[in-house]
């Protein structure tokens, strides 16, 4: 079969429900938990996981869990509060500011930005992105950090490297924060924590080890953003949250996780990558997709990187036998 | 200047900072990327040495994989663009 921009299309209902049946053999054999705890963002992959384990275990037996910071866009909470309502799942707010400020994360990453740019305060909005590649020149994972004055008055550099880890480093106080948070509400319920990262942050490493990739299960982890739009549409969830571009809501600074990460629209990134690992060759992916071979080229060997230098996120902690 | 190389200085870098002093399986030719040896954080560390060490500094546009896919491929970057600044 020659490869077509819709071959990566799933049929939602029976991978719906397939992931549901699932997820009650796992939660009540493997991890022998009464109920699930979910993280929600008000973000596609979250709502999602949240309406499969709704669908899985009842919504009585699955606590949603909202846990913004002062970094957080309001419309965040907002969407996700739409979600638990749709599908009558309770919640519970947990701020997280306090404890990300106990650790001094904020004053460690601005105190970061400001070696960079040093008229940079709190007053300030900021963001770190990876440049687009548009001329497909294979451009370098290299983050550039972005900070707006309270005019709006935008201004951007190269990190260099001991500021990019040490803004990188304090940032991920945040997702460890919240995975606290989610152990603390599933272990006093005995409930299990059920991860929402997709095919794309999982595989390719966009996430924090012991942060948002602790969990029990990853229920969609094997699923590509695109596909996971199709279960969202499949599942119900609010319109809102499937017309919203997707944010990281990790910086003060409104932040797709376009310029963050991933570079291009995941409905290009996805297609690509699907044919790649399909065996499809570049020519035949460049044609359906009306892209050049070496644009194909470069988009594929960014994969082929990110995938290779985060293997040790993914790992377990290696034991010398 | 021109006359310089780089490759044994960089060479050096790499072995001490990335492979904790191992150099066997590191050649003038090998695939830094493709055999893991560098990653973008290893770009940023290499960026900060060569920087540092020949006064010179890297644009954005430089920053691609051709410039820095191998030790041979660092040297020919570095003497055409230390070429081009003195010319």
């Amino acid at each position: 079969m020659p490869f077509q921009k819709d071959l990566i299309l799933i049929n939602p209902k029976a991978e719906a429900e397939r992931i549901i049946k699932e997820l009650r053999e796992i939660v009540a054999k493997k991890l022998h938990k009464r109920g699930a705890v979910v993280g929600v963002s008000g973000g596609i992959d979250s709502s999602v996981v949240l309406a499969l384990c709704a669908n899985a275990f009842g919504p009585e037996k699955v606590l949603a869990l909202m846990m913004p910071d002062r970094d957080s866009s309001p419309d965040s909470l907002n969407l996700a509060k739409k979600l638990v309502e749709k599908f009558k799942v309770p919640y519970i707010i947990e701020d997280i500011t306090d404890a990300v400020k106990g650790f001094g994360a904020y004053q460690k990453r601005d105190e970061a930005v400001k070696k960079v740019f040093p008229e940079y305060d709190e007053s300030y909005k900021m963001k770190i992105v990876l440049p687009k590649d548009d001329e497909a020149k294979g451009k370098l994972n290299v983050y550039y950090v972005t900070i707006i004055s309270p005019n709006g008055e935008e201004k951007t550099a190269r990190l260099p490297l001991a500021e990019y880890l040490q803004i990188v480093a304090a940032s991920n106080f945040k997702q460890r924060s919240r995975t606290n948070f989610l152990y603390y509400h599933a272990e006093a319920r005995n409930y299990a924590v059920i991860g929402t990262g997709n095919k794309n942050e999982h595989e390719q490493g966009f996430f924090v080890k012991y942060g948002d990739g602790g969990a029990d299960i990853k229920p969609i982890a094997h699923l590509f953003k695109t596909q996971v739009y199709q279960l969202a549409e499949y599942l119900g969830v609010p319109d809102e949250i499937q017309k919203r571009t997707p944010t990281t809501d990790t910086y003060s600074a409104e932040q797709t996780q376009e310029e963050f990460f991933f570079r291009l629209p995941y409905s290009v990134l996805d297609r690509i990558w699907f044919g790649w690992e399909k065996g499809f060759s570049s020519k035949e992916i460049a044609e359906a997709l009306d892209l050049s071979e070496s644009q194909v080229n470069v988009v594929i060997n960014d994969i082929k990187q990110k995938i290779k230098t985060t293997e040790y996120l993914r790992m377990e902690p290696i034991s010398l036998g | 200047m021109s006359e310089i190389k780089y490759s044994e200085l960089i060479r050096s870098f790499i072995v001490d900072n990335f492979l904790f002093g191992d150099d066997s399986q590191l050649k003038f030719d090998t695939p830094l990327f493709e055999k893991g040896i560098i990653d973008s954080t290893g770009v940023l560390e290499l960026v900060s040495f060569i920087e540092e060490n020949y006064k010179i500094t890297i644009q954005d546009d430089e920053l691609v994989q051709d410039n820095f896919s191998s030790i041979n491929s660092i040297e020919n970057f570095l003497q055409n663009k230390l070429n081009h600044q003195n010319s």
